[in-house]
């Protein structure tokens, strides 16, 4: 059973006053991984929006020890600090339990400039926990395109839509061979929860990904953050699912839609809902983009079917 | 007291198994590659008490071993050349940082075009990093410099780098004396816990800061570097109370007392530069060698103090100042003596870039050839 959100831990690491947009969908996501990871954990994050919401030195509004480290290189510090809490507790100068570590970063620092270092630390299954708030795009430079931008939609290095498709970094990382991967959406925020426990009591190179709709870069109404979440799962433009040692188990609704007992809503709604879809919907192309959105998403759950059935 | 005979990346791998480091992060570049194979075969052994993470590239090395200072954990790397260059923004990050980091740089040449052997253009193209940077001219000294740069980053808490000419020392076999165990101990003790990402007391570090804050940490830095040659001569000075052992602190000189005329240089330079001393010498030249052992922080003062006025000074460089009058040690030692630039005559001649042949002969020919003297 999925963990209810009534039922979620009281436990509070994203503290009031901090630098976020009203409204981010990080830093909801970031409240549920606090409550999932408890105190006894280290943050590594790299330039972001997270970073420059923390507050200005020496205030920080999340209640966790946090390290700015290098754009590049999210996989290799966290990689270096859990080696060195290792050897430190190996020759007893450490005190008390190890803690947890696990790294809070945006897509670019996991789709393209983190990519190097993020695949080396998975391919040598180091023993830590990554965590990308994938809002699509690099929102805290003002929006401009990342690999995970999906096709036709504006961003300011994309002013008319963007013309390829995203990476499917999910099934990237699974091919790293990795012991626990997961996708998560802030409309399911107990599933979230679920996984990030499961995470938290694996070992070795674990990775989830969750869908942060990011307003002032998708240009919908604040209010509706969880709406979007949740329009993005039921047309399956965001899919959830799961994966133990390389064994993959559907969330619903994907679960449903992979299996053929339900379609995938039209992603019509969820297309016309964002300002930066506007361009690609307007005129006589209209219908062209949304079914190749559908025929996009109908690819994407197939090669999901493969990767189960191996 | 052991005795080691083996070759200059080896004697990196025990100095570093010495310093009982916690945590080594390291690529393959030559020529410093058999410094990693070496940590990596000890480690895996149980030789050496310590986690080594093979990581992907150098800007990742850098990055593991600035994590694992944020956890309080003794962390080195090692590296040469284009690897230096790809840290480069990470080396800002570590002595931003204030993290005690000992790193091993083996001189060679940048590119392009391609070249492996060795000069001084990676490790002084990073001159202003906030790194302190020592140079060494034998291994019984990169032994030695390693055990003490741990001694300086950890009491400064300002990262350094030690630098050994590539194949001139990497490669080659010396004796080293390698002091008991217990007595580095006792050298290098733990200092007070550097774990500052820690859950006991969740805080926020290297994150956003104002034009309010982020001058006085640069400022605090800038001192702290300038002021860390205090440490540099406490740990050489603690160093050889303890061992014996003696390289010289912030520079080292040769036959300097009644010398008229010098020669400056960094590196193995400093070593071969000895015979040409002795050659001048016995040719009537009244000449002393300074060897600059710490090039960062530059020791202006302790270079003053050596030359008379009157002295002639010939710098050697293995180095290009590209845009300037010629090498980086001749611009620095220029500016340092400024003051004096009435009393003091300072040349320069650049050698040895590449890897290409320096004798002491070619050392002693750039004296007598700037000022005309005859043999």
């Amino acid at each position: 059973m999925t963990t209810a959100i009534k039922n979620l831990p009281r436990d509070e690491i994203v503290m009031a006053g901090n630098g976020a947009c009203g409204g981010c969908p990080a830093t909801a996501a970031l409240r549920i991984v606090g409550k999932a990871f408890g105190p006894n954990a280290i943050c590594l994050m790299t330039p972001s929006c997270s970073v420059a919401s923390i507050g200005l030195l020496p205030k920080s509004s999340f209640n966790y020890p946090i390290l700015n480290i290098c754009f590049a290189a999210a996989g290799s510090s966290a990689a270096g600090m859990e080696y060195a809490l290792e050897s430190l507790q190996k020759k007893g100068r450490l005190s008390g339990e190890k803690p947890l570590v696990f790294t809070w970063i945006g897509d670019g620092g996991t789709y393209d400039i983190g990519f190097q270092a993020l695949s080396a630390a998975a391919e040598r299954n180091d023993d830590f926990i990554h965590i990308c708030y994938n809002n699509e795009a690099y929102s805290n430079t003002g929006v401009q395109r990342s690999g995970a931008t999906p096709r036709f939609a504006a961003t300011t290095t994309t002013p008319t839509g963007k013309q390829v498709e995203k990476k499917n970094m999910p099934l990237l990382m699974l091919d790293h061979h990795i012991p626990y991967l997961a996708t998560a959406s802030l409309a399911n925020p107990g599933d979230f929860y679920d996984k990030l426990i499961k995470a938290k009591n694996s070992k070795g190179f674990r990775y989830i990904e969750i869908l942060a709709p990011c307003y002032t870069g998708w240009k919908f109404a604040a209010e509706d953050m969880i709406n979007i979440s949740r329009k993005a799962v039921n047309c399956g433009a965001w899919l959830l699912f799961e994966a133990e040692n390389g064994k993959i188990e559907f969330t619903n609704p994907t679960r449903k839609f992979v299996e053929g007992a339900a379609s995938p809503e039209s992603p019509a709604e969820y297309l016309s809902m964002q300002g930066r879809f506007s361009a690609a919907l307007k005129g006589e192309n209209r219908d062209q983009v949304i079914n190749s959105m559908a025929s996009q998403i109908a690819d994407d759950l197939q090669s999901l079917r493969r990767y189960s059935a191996n | 007291m052991k005795k080691l005979f083996d070759t200059g990346c080896h004697v990196v791998a025990q100095a570093v198994k010495c310093a009982d480091v916690d945590m080594v992060a390291a690529y393959p570049i030559t020529p410093q590659t058999s410094v990693v194979e070496e940590i990596a075969a000890l480690t895996e052994s149980g030789e050496m008490n310590c986690r080594f993470l093979p990581v992907e590239g150098e800007h990742s090395a850098m990055a593991a071993c600035v994590a694992a200072a944020a956890v309080g954990a003794r962390a080195f790397t090692a590296t040469s050349s284009q690897g230096l260059l790809y840290m480069h923004e990470v080396l800002h990050m570590a002595s931003g940082c204030r993290f005690p980091l000992v790193m091993v740089n083996v001189n060679r040449a940048v590119f392009a075009p391609w070249t492996l052997w060795a000069d001084h253009s990676d490790s002084l193209s990073q001159r202003d990093t906030g790194w302190l940077q020592l140079y060494c001219c034998s291994l019984q000294e990169v032994f030695n410099t390693i055990l003490q740069a741990y001694y300086i980053a950890e009491r400064v808490r300002i990262p350094v780098m030690v630098n050994m000419d590539g194949f001139i020392l990497s490669h080659c076999r010396m004796i080293v004396n390698m002091p008991d165990q217990e007595i580095i101990d006792k050298f290098l003790q733990r200092q007070p816990n550097g774990w500052i990402a820690n859950p006991a007391n969740p805080s926020a570090y290297a994150c956003v800061t104002g034009a309010d804050l982020y001058p006085g940490f640069r400022e605090e830095l800038f001192n702290d570097t300038k002021n860390a040659d205090k440490i540099i001569v406490e740990a050489a000075s603690v160093y050889r109370d303890l061992t014996g052992f003696w390289d010289g602190d912030l520079i080292d000189t040769y036959r300097c007392d009644d010398a008229d005329t010098f020669i400056v240089t960094i590196g193995s330079m400093a070593a071969e530069a000895r015979l040409s001393i002795d050659l001048l010498r016995e040719q009537g030249v009244k000449t002393g060698l300074i060897k600059i052992r710490s090039f960062r922080p530059f020791p202006a003062a302790a270079l003053s103090a050596v030359l008379p006025d009157g002295a002639r000074v010939m710098v050697l460089d293995r180095n290009y100042g590209l845009g300037t009058e010629g090498g980086i040690v001749f611009s620095e030692l220029k500016a340092s003596l400024f003051n004096r630039a009435a009393k003091i005559e300072i040349a320069n001649q650049i050698m040895g870039i590449g890897g290409s042949d320096v004798n002491y002969q070619m050392m002693a020919d750039a004296v007598t050839s700037a000022w005309d003297i005859r043999r």
